[in-house]
């Protein structure tokens, strides 16, 4: 595997563990985990704090609770032992795979100009979780954001004024940033991108077609 | 020079027996469908998942609906839990923290992909030891927070709410509500040293 050089910020894995995220959000952060052996180690701490905060509030169950607990159990049968299904050898990683409903070939591109490509993924509505698929050497057009946008590089490699990022990594950007991100010139680049609002595009065009595209 | 026994030190290490006292009930659970060790496991965590799920929101009837079912679950799933990667308590907070969001917002969770090994038969039991007492560990970092700092994050795991809501709650500026959990997570990463 690459090595990964952009990782998820303290305040996304936070939200992630305590489960405050919208979902396109939870799927992009559950699929650069999927591919971040650091990251997977930083959220067992996150989650260990929801451990410990569990000790601080308990309130007592009804009388019968056991009861109907065990009952519920026996209803159930008898306990299979499944364990989960092996690490999946396919392109992309299982979580994303699942919404999908395939591999990379699954995916139903639609073109939305300058040979860049977007298929939009199925998550409630609070955000938005989409593919792009940026021919090598193109661009997406100047954008900047009115809220969080994260995007995740899945194939190939993107730059923008700040860095370069390849395979795995993540660029977490926020209302302060305008960016014009460039597919590197070696291969297509496949994102995963996750907003939480419509992007700003500096140029008319693109303006204008927002509505049509939903970015 | 003999060490002097500290209050600290006795409440801790009794923390930490009660910890691996939770990881044997689910060992007893696992391979023997003891009740009795899972009827001690209930009458510890039931109540605080209900009491998590509660101030989520959630009424009290939801709440003790949804607190049986996860501690159903963990009987259900007893084979999944790896001593040697979460406490007990970690892995019930992962559990309810799921049906939360499942029950209470209506949506799914994706989860990263499954790391290929599974927990071990016989987990390492040096892993074990040391994971426990790591979250130990934690739970009286977080104990000995300011109480400013205490109450934030207490928040953000349990009432379901963004930074910016939180924000709009407390009538905190955001920036105070970011500095403050970044500060609790330095405080909190200087105790784990």
């Amino acid at each position: 595997m690459t090595q990964i050089k952009h990782h998820l910020t303290d305040a996304l894995l936070m939200a992630y563990s305590a489960g405050s995220l919208p979902e396109a959000f939870n799927l992009t952060v559950a699929t650069h985990i999927s591919l971040c052996d650091e990251c997977r180690a930083r959220l067992g701490a996150f989650d260990a704090v929801g451990g410990a905060l569990l000790e601080q509030a308990a309130v007592p169950m009804a009388q019968d609770g056991l009861a109907a607990t065990m009952a519920l159990i026996r209803a159930g049968g008898e306990t299979t032992r499944e364990r989960p299904a092996p690490r999946n050898t396919g392109v992309l990683p299982a979580p994303l795979r699942d919404y999908i409903g395939g591999d990379l070939e699954a995916v139903r591109w639609r073109p939305i100009g300058m040979g860049v490509k977007q298929a939009i993924l199925p998550t409630s509505k609070d955000a938005t979780a989409r593919l792009l698929y940026i021919p090598a050497g193109a661009a997406v057009p100047d954008h900047g954001h009115r809220g969080t946008e994260l995007t995740l590089v899945l194939q190939g490699a993107f730059l923008d004024e700040t860095a370069r990022f390849g395979p795995g990594d993540i660029e977490v950007a926020n209302e302060e940033m305008d960016h014009m991100p460039v597919a590197d010139i070696g291969a297509d680049c496949i994102c995963l991108a996750a907003t939480d609002a419509p992007l700003r595009f500096r140029a008319l065009m693109p303006r204008l077609a927002q509505p049509f595209l939903r970015i | 020079m003999t060490k002097r026994v500290t209050e600290t030190d006795v409440a801790s290490t009794d923390a930490n027996k009660e910890n691996e006292d939770w990881v044997a009930c689910m060992a007893l659970i696992r391979d023997a469908g003891d009740e009795a060790a899972f009827a001690r496991l209930f009458s510890h965590f039931a109540p605080r998942v209900k009491g998590f799920l509660m101030r989520s929101g959630a009424d009290a009837a939801l709440a003790e609906e949804v607190a049986q079912d996860v501690m159903a679950t963990l009987w259900r799933k007893s084979h999944l839990f790896d001593p040697a990667r979460a406490s007990v308590a970690t892995w019930i907070f992962t559990i309810a923290r799921n049906r939360r969001i499942d029950v209470l917002r209506r949506a799914r969770r994706p989860e990263p992909e499954d790391l290929p090994w599974g927990p071990e038969p016989e987990p390492d039991q040096a892993d074990t030891m040391a994971l426990q007492q790591e979250s130990e560990q934690l739970g009286r970092a977080l104990a000995t927070l300011p109480e400013k700092q205490r109450v934030l994050i207490e928040k953000a795991y349990f009432s379901d709410l963004s930074h910016s809501e939180i924000a709009e709650q407390t009538g905190l500026p955001l920036g105070t509500i970011k500095s403050r959990i970044r500060l609790a997570l330095d405080r909190l990463r200087h105790a784990m040293k």
